[in-house]
């Protein structure tokens, strides 16, 4: 009888060549499970990727709906995808996009903020809502060992507690007949939009300049230089002289404030107002955005414009075919687990030896 | 007094699918996988034994399926991250999402119908004992099953072989397997068996907690039963507290509202908890009297 035995080791290098097969194989096989999955719900494959590419991409409103929902997903993907180049975990940028819509929310409703500034200074309070929500996880992993995967998730759900006392409770408007809602937000708060759409591009903008920012940072600088070494491996970085823990709290900072800036652009300009459920799980999806743009800044300008067209799809063929909007999340985590069948792929190789 | 009994009645039954998912959660973490699929694993759990009871009429069947399926997925999780050796944060975090489509799909149709219902058995004549027996012994099956696999859990962890065996690959695989341990194998075991247990949780939310099959219904319990293992130092005697403890403050937080707490307020206690419990659990010394598993969450190759 003959032996086969099946190795697999990691390779020293991946050619171009092998990162090419790898990705087509992979997105053959996501095609195959996602024609599969249609065939099993008895919809016609062919009918849904049509309703999906006519919804999100077929018409002017498609479009800018699926702009409009890029932007947060972009804002969060970039920030995660420098924090997890470091090897940082960071989960909870859900809870730092809602503290930063708590924080800029806040601003906007309760303080005398002079009209001319008040864009600006509520983007900054986003800004360091989400930073000061990614820190308290931060400085426990940089001083303390502390586990970022299951403290950064854990964060997610007290902001979202605090969010629901806060509309529930001490902030709910007075003319809202008992939803959860704030007040809204005065006129001079809220952000300017393409006309005819709800693209607020200021928010927009700041998510493509932080994207080109941070591609720089991560190939051009020492910054980057580092978090790369981090990423490759934490020893080597150690014998480098690399601070970890600075490093670890720089990363969260960027992508916890991102995420605020997120969470601020959401409530300045799309609801105007601080509620439940302001953000359908955007750090949640940003994940996926982050991973699947390679983790390279500019990578993830594309990867959250895909990600949103299928939001804004999804949204379309739930309605045709009759199912909720849980239903998508089905879409996206094939997604993930193709993505991580080509990462290994392209990282590992296959030995049969008899 | 009949208040008292009711809420420890409520508590008990609140903590019972917490801590169906946080037993299997611990062996999946001490054997160094982390289970991020557990809010997917339970939900998938929880519809399927509601439709599979609604069309059987036989709650017993709808749980044994629930806990194949769910079984199932985490069976996804282990190949993924023990032989693909992929990241497990985004492979668990995966595995919720096409649980939360995938359960909303199966139980599209079932929306407000009435199904199954575990039925109570009270156990004669303990039972019978006045307050006592009303709040120990008349639960359904599924309750007791919950304290005795509790019992046997923490038997075998700590007093068996099998038990040295699982600690020894999360702690140490490298050890375990110059031993001539499986690796492989004991993650694959434990990943299965932590999914199965969710399963089981789902089910017993769907067919005797609720019962009934609302779309989310598991309200992030398989993500408090991820905080739960951390706060009860992956033991699960401390996991039946913890449950219990957890349990209680979802009835509070209903309770306790009339006398102006927020429900809110309270609702986040869990997650603080679990957080301050990790940041006193990071010192090595505690670290090491804990037994938390070390190489929790890091791919083993096999060195050639």
């Amino acid at each position: 009888m003959v032996k086969i035995r099946i190795y697999v080791r990691r390779r020293v290098r991946t050619s171009l060549k092998v990162k090419i097969v790898s990705a087509s194989l992979s997105t053959l096989a996501a095609v195959v499970a996602i024609v599969l999955m249609f065939h099993v719900l008895g919809v016609d494959p062919l009918y849904a990727f049509n309703r999906i590419y006519m919804a999100s991409l077929g018409s002017y409103y498609g479009i800018s709906e699926t702009i409009t929902k890029s932007i947060p997903l972009l804002l969060c993907g970039v920030g995660l995808a420098v924090a997890y180049k470091a090897k940082v975990w960071n989960i909870g940028a859900e809870g730092q996009l809602l503290m930063g819509a708590i924080v800029s929310g806040g601003l906007a409703l309760f303080t005398p903020l002079p009209p001319q500034l008040a864009i600006p200074i509520i983007f900054l309070g986003g800004f360091i809502g989400g930073a000061l929500w990614a820190l308290i996880p931060a400085v426990l992993k940089a001083k303390f060992q502390v586990n970022e995967v299951i403290t950064t998730l854990m964060m997610n759900y007290i902001a979202e507690r605090i969010l629901l006392y806060l509309v529930y409770g001490p902030w709910r408007g007075k003319e809202v007949w008992g939803f959860p809602f704030t007040s809204r937000i005065p006129s001079y708060a809220r952000l300017p939009v393409v006309p005819g759409t709800r693209i607020h591009y200021p928010t927009l903008i700041i998510g493509l300049v932080s994207a080109v920012l941070l591609f720089f940072m991560l190939s051009r600088t020492t910054i980057g230089f580092k978090v790369r070494v981090i990423g490759e491996s934490i020893r080597a970085s150690n014998y480098a002289g690399i601070e970890y823990s600075k490093i670890v709290i720089l990363v969260m900072i960027i992508s916890g404030g991102l995420a605020g800036l997120a969470g601020a652009g959401e409530v300045a300009g799309i609801q105007h107002m601080l509620r439940k459920g302001i953000s359908p799980g955007y750090g949640f999806t940003a994940i996926i955005v982050a991973w699947l743009g390679n983790l390279n800044p500019l990578l993830v300008i594309a990867s959250s414009l895909l990600i949103a067209s299928i939001l804004v799809g999804g949204d379309a063929i739930q309605i045709s075919i009759g199912l909720s909007s849980a239903f998508i999340n089905l879409f996206n985590g094939t997604i993930l687990i193709f993505l991580l069948l080509n990462y290994f792929l392209s990282e590992y190789e296959i030995i049969v030896r008899r | 007094m009949d208040v008292i009994v009711a809420f420890l009645r409520t508590m008990i039954r609140a903590g019972t699918p917490l801590l169906l998912a946080t037993l299997g959660e611990i062996y999946t973490e001490r054997s160094g996988i982390i289970n991020l699929g557990l809010e997917g694993m339970m939900i998938v759990g929880a519809s399927v034994a509601y439709v599979v009871a609604y069309h059987t009429g036989n709650p017993i069947l709808g749980i044994l399926t629930a806990i194949c399926i769910s079984g199932a997925m985490a069976l996804i999780h282990a190949f993924l991250s023990i032989t693909l050796r992929s990241n497990q944060i985004i492979s668990g975090l995966a595995l919720t999402m096409i649980g939360v489509g995938l359960s909303s799909y199966i139980g599209r149709d079932y929306v407000g119908k009435v199904g199954v219902k575990l039925p109570e058995i009270p156990i004669y004549p303990l039972s019978a004992i006045p307050y006592i027996g009303e709040i120990l012994f008349k639960y359904d099956p599924i309750v007791y099953a919950s304290l005795i696999l509790t019992f046997i859990l923490w038997f075998t962890l700590y007093r068996t072989k099998i038990g040295i065996i699982v600690r020894s690959v999360g702690e140490n695989p490298s050890v375990a397997d110059s031993q001539g341990v499986n690796v492989y194998l004991v993650r694959y075991i434990c990943t299965i068996l932590g999914g199965m247990l969710a399963g089981l949780s789902g089910a017993y939310l769907s067919l005797s907690y609720v019962p009934a099959w609302v779309e989310g219904m598991t309200g992030g319990r398989g993500w408090i039963a991820i905080a739960l293992t951390i706060f009860a130092m992956w033991d699960p005697l401390k996991a039946l507290i913890g449950a219990y403890l957890f349990g209680g403050i979802e009835v509070l937080q209903y309770n306790l509202q009339p006398m102006g707490i927020p429900p809110n307020i309270l609702a986040m206690t869990p997650y603080i908890l679990t957080i301050v419990t990790l940041f006193i659990a990071s010192r090595e010394k505690l670290r090491r009297r804990i037994g938390a598993p070390a190489c929790l969450g890091q791919p083993y190759t096999r060195e050639a």
